[in-house]
């Protein structure tokens, strides 16, 4: 059933179908619901899983591509379903479909509603996991956008006390971006030759289109700043990120993993998947000063403003901030190690904070708040669950032996040969996020036991069942990350040699 | 020169789409008077519907037919005028099948019900010979049949305050408009010395050999003559009385006049505009004759169009009055492909008009069944009703994310190939002030859905809706969701039909 060229759809469209299924069902019957939602998002992580098992290491990757599904969608407008994968996007399929399936079991205490919850969820996922996969950008767009409505539903039904204006603040921004990418896709369609989308044959020939070209020289850093800030929004980059806090503190435990974990790294993804390879130069332009000086910021400020938080949750959004931060960083620097760590970043920060956020749902859902000078003591009523936050918190921060170490070490190393100065200030971050997450862990677990919490229940067998897969990930890939950054080097090394730095850092 | 004949017999067989709705017209007018003791508003309603069916069919039999100039010049048969008569066609027919179940027409005494379906019938012959015609006097006089029974039907329930007030607007608005327009047609007809496109063409051909004062005195008469457009197309600066008219007139002829009179009216302006005034060059391009600089002209109105329609649409309460901000605004979008002089440009602009007719009908559909139902047209009522009736809130919510322009819908795809169009014909400033204005639209455009489904209700109880409405409903929201998903067989007809407009 599944060859190297459908294989991409089923993995894609599987969630579309649990979510028609759902749709079947009479809304009665949740036990069925979660059934489908279940099975729906279980079938895709296996087929990514089939994709893993015969994924080639050695692919090039960025302008050749693996699994690739290729058919004509509007012929006139040269538009084609057009899937592949490469060592970049690998990673993040798999990514989001064990998210998406260990957030359904983390949505089972939705009661409001439940059928068009899963069937919104399924729907997402199905969006998500299409950007990943798209290489014809007016597909790409498509289901970038898909992702939205879903999203405004998913913070805005199911939400928090300020769920309305969270979930209006982030369409908002999150269209604004995209409707500019949109003119950039269109700008680069019509200088093509021949007119197209594919984004392979766009990096190919890009060097040789001419007669279409508009306002040169300027061209390509006009149409790279339009996909740029498309893309920085949904990271987000400073000053594109106050959606952030209020979706992620608004947003239900299971949409606040997804958020965190999948869709901020869309925005780096779009980064390395259509801004480097297709504007080579505009990329060196931009790289320095911009976009380290951003990542820099990212980093000092997110953390410092995660610091200041007395809501956990809003706290570990903050912390997001600055972990993408890194990725800027390393992303900047073009360096070999600098990809690298940037791109394990972008997988660590979605099993690191995905727990974060798990974590923080559990404790909300006792005692329905998340005041961090509300608590005091908890370790003493709740010790294995004090093990898992402890185990979160230090990944997070960049404890050696646990996943974000790793990741993050890479990115200094990568950018410490092109941007000392810089890489200095940023190391900051990791002095900041050790601050901030261990004073956060103390008021919360340790001293003496809050008597208000003196009866609060540990953590059960489901929510440690959503946990436990991406803290054993978390361990393993702080130990031997190799497997993992195996995937992605050839594709990374053929990025260095588009952007002409072949071989920086290696 | 042959002896003039107004009227060829061969000619006739050509008009036969006009024909069969004149004659449905004459029939219905008897039906109305046979039937009046009987009080029953559904053979004329249907009888409506049979004629509008029977010139729909005609139309689509002619498709394809090369372009055929009628009764010396007066108006003329081609691909683009049948185009939009029938997209006239199809909005005449979903307002009048709206209508029959439609509580806020047939709760008016009985009486007057036949009347009510006899100008919708008029005012869509106007439409049809306004899209056809191919000379000054005869559009005046096709824009005036439209908009002699648009004033009746907007002030039809005749104990109501409001559609009285709204119909008084309109007529008031709608005088000064068309005064200015025949003003400035009848320069036109000074300068140039004749009523048809044709030799307009030619006179504005010549116009830059000319000195300065029969420019200046044409660009008046460009002027006033565009008043007359830019009304009916609710566009800047000639909008204000799109929003009064539209809450105040019964529900399904505001969606008349926001889908139907706007599509003929942009028609006619593309067709006054790209026969008149412009001549066709290769690669499918315009060129603007006489040095004019008009495309900048309507270029900056669509911005301000778009612009004002969205600002102002933030403030409102009223789902009618938002929807006609709405389509004041979608105006403005509409005219952004014409100032491009391409046939790509023309083409998105009827795609889009396609587009819009299905979404934008389905919104006032929605709010016609909430209507129905006991829930004024304030925003505030709607609060809930996603859990009330969700079959309703869905659909709506399709429409308005339509509306807004988000993928996989096929406002998306109609916004998609104007800013597609822009871009290739390098308008890069209304490309971005277009793409803004959708994100601002966004704002008011989800406030009520936050209403429908983000709210909980004030009480649980269903809103029940009639079957006939709701498989209505259920069709156009398919059809919005099929134009997102694969537009290929419209886009095709549309630009065939956009191919072959222009000398």
């Amino acid at each position: 059933m599944l060859t190297a060229t459908n294989i991409l759809s089923w993995i894609t469209f599987t969630p579309l179908i649990g979510a028609a299924l759902i749709l079947l069902l009479p809304g009665r019957k949740v036990k069925a619901i979660r059934g489908v939602a279940v099975l729906a998002t279980a079938l895709s992580l296996l087929f990514s899983l089939v994709l893993l098992s015969r994924f080639d290491n050695a692919g090039r990757g960025i302008t050749e591509f693996q699994f690739v599904a290729q058919r004509d969608w509007i012929q006139a407008f040269s538009i084609q379903y057009y899937m592949g994968i490469d060592g970049l996007s690998l990673p993040l399929v798999i990514l989001t479909t064990l998210l998406s399936f260990l957030c359904i079991f983390a949505s089972f205490g939705i009661e409001r509603w439940v059928k068009a919850y899963m069937a919104l969820f399924l729907l997402l996922e199905t969006g998500m996991l299409g950007v990943f996969c798209s290489l014809d950008l007016f597909l790409f767009y498509v289901f970038w956008e898909v992702m939205l409505l879903p999203m405004y539903f998913l913070i805005g039904i199911w939400g928090g006390p300020r769920r309305e204006y969270a979930a209006i603040k982030f369409f908002l921004y999150t269209l604004l971006g995209s409707v500019l990418m949109l003119l950039g896709i269109l700008a680069l369609y019509f200088a093509s030759e021949p007119h197209t989308f594919n984004l392979p044959q766009l990096i190919l020939t890009s060097s040789q289109w001419s007669g279409n070209l508009i306002w040169v020289p300027y061209f390509w850093k006009i149409v790279f700043v339009l996909f740029f800030i498309g893309f920085a929004i949904k990271v987000p980059i400073f000053p594109f990120h106050t959606w952030l806090p209020d979706a992620h503190v608004e947003a239900p435990t299971a949409v606040s993993v997804i958020l965190a974990g999948v869709l901020l790294k869309m925005g780096t993804y779009g980064i390395l998947r259509v801004n480097y390879p297709l504007f080579p130069e505009a990329a060196h332009w931009f790289a320095y000063p911009f976009l380290i000086t951003l990542g820099v910021i990212n980093i000092v400020y997110g953390s410092l403003c995660a610091m200041a938080q007395t809501d956990l949750k809003k706290l570990v959004a903050y912390s997001s901030i600055g972990h993408m931060g890194f990725c800027l960083i390393g992303m900047a620097a073009m360096t070999s190690q600098g990809f690298h760590g940037a791109v394990l970043q972008m997988w660590n920060h979605g099993l690191i904070t995905g727990q974060l956020f798990l974590l923080v749902g559990v404790v909300y859902d006792r005692a329905h708040h998340r005041d961090l000078d509300g608590f005091g003591g908890l370790a003493a009523a709740m010790p294995i669950y004090a093990g898992m936050v402890s185990l979160a918190f230090m990944a997070s921060l960049g404890l050696p032996g646990l996943a974000g170490f790793v990741s993050e070490a890479l990115c200094f190393l990568g950018a410490w040969p092109v941007f000392p100065a810089s890489t200095a200030l940023s190391v900051s971050g990791v002095v900041l996020g050790a601050a901030y997450f261990l004073w956060a862990f103390q008021r919360v677990f340790l001293g003496p036991l809050n008597p208000k919490y003196e009866k609060i229940s540990e953590i059960n067998g489901r929510e440690l069942f959503t946990l436990a897969p991406l803290a054993l990930l978390t361990v393993l890939i702080g130990v031997y990350p190799m497997p993992i950054l195996n995937w992605m080097t050839a594709t990374l090394n053929h990025l260095q040699e588009i952007l002409g730095v072949a071989g920086r850092g290696m | 020169m042959t002896p003039f004949q107004l009227v060829k017999p061969e000619e006739l067989a050509y008009l036969l789409p006009e024909l069969i709705l004149v004659g449905t017209l004459i029939w219905s007018l008897l039906l109305e008077l046979i039937l009046r003791p009987r009080q029953s508003r559904f053979p004329v309603a249907g009888f409506t519907l049979l004629g509008l069916l029977a010139a729909a069919v005609a139309d689509l039999r002619l498709l394809g037919e090369p372009a055929r100039t009628l009764f010396s010049g007066m108006i003329v048969r081609d691909d683009f005028a049948i185009i939009f008569q029938l997209l006239a066609a199809f909005a005449a027919g979903l307002v009048v099948f709206a209508s029959i179940w439609t509580r806020e027409v047939s709760d008016q005494p009985t009486a007057g019900q036949g009347e009510y379906y006899l100008l919708i019938l008029g005012a869509t012959i106007g439409m049809f010979f306004l899209v056809a015609a191919q000379n000054l006097l005869m559009l005046y006089l096709s824009m005036e049949l439209l908009s002699l029974p648009s004033y009746l039907l907007v002030a039809w329930p005749k104990r109501s305050r409001p559609a009285t007030e709204a119909g008084i607007k309109y007529v008031v608005y709608g005088a000064g408009a068309s005064c200015a327009m025949i003003y400035g047609i009848s320069l036109l007809y000074g300068l140039s010395g004749s009523l048809e496109l044709h030799d307009l063409n030619a006179y504005v051909a010549g116009l830059s050999d000319q000195t300065a004062l029969p420019v200046a005195t044409f660009l008046v008469a460009l002027l006033l003559t565009l008043a007359g457009f830019l009304f009916k197309i609710a566009a800047f600066p000639l909008f204000q009385w799109a929003p009064d008219v539209y809450q105040g007139a019964p529900t399904p002829i505001t969606a008349f006049l926001a889908v139907g009179s706007k599509a003929a009216g942009m028609g006619a302006l593309l067709r006054f505009l790209y026969l008149g005034l412009c001549v066709r060059g290769s690669a499918d391009l315009f060129t603007a004759l006489g040095g004019l600089h008009w495309p900048m002209l309507i270029a900056v109105i669509s911005a301000l169009t778009m612009t004002a329609g969205n600002l102002i649409a933030l403030a409102q309460t009223n789902a009618k009055r938002l929807l006609a901000y709405s389509s004041i605004a979608h105006a403005g979008y509409i005219l952004m492909g014409i100032p491009l002089l391409s046939v790509a440009g023309l083409t998105a602009v009827i795609f889009y008009l396609a587009v819009y007719l299905v979404m934008n009908l389905g919104a006032f559909l929605s709010v016609i069944m909430l209507e129905n139902q006991g829930l004024p047209p304030e925003i505030k009522n709607y609060r809930g009703l996603g859990a009330r009736s969700p079959a309703i809130a869905i659909a709506f919510s399709v429409f308005l994310f339509s509306l807004t322009g988000i993928p996989p819908l096929g406002g998306f795809i109609g916004k998609f190939y104007l800013f597609a169009a822009l871009i290739q014909g390098r308008l890069y400033w209304l490309a971005v002030v277009g793409v803004l204005n959708s994100v601002v639209s966004l704002y008011y455009y989800a406030n009520i859905v936050r209403r429908m489904f983000l709210e909980k209700p004030l009480d649980e109880t269903p809103v029940p809706a009639s079957p006939m409405l709701r498989g209505l409903l259920a069709v156009l929201a398919l059809i919005t969701l099929a134009l997102g998903l694969y537009w290929i067989p419209l886009y095709q007809l549309v630009e065939f039909a956009a191919s072959t407009l222009g000398l």
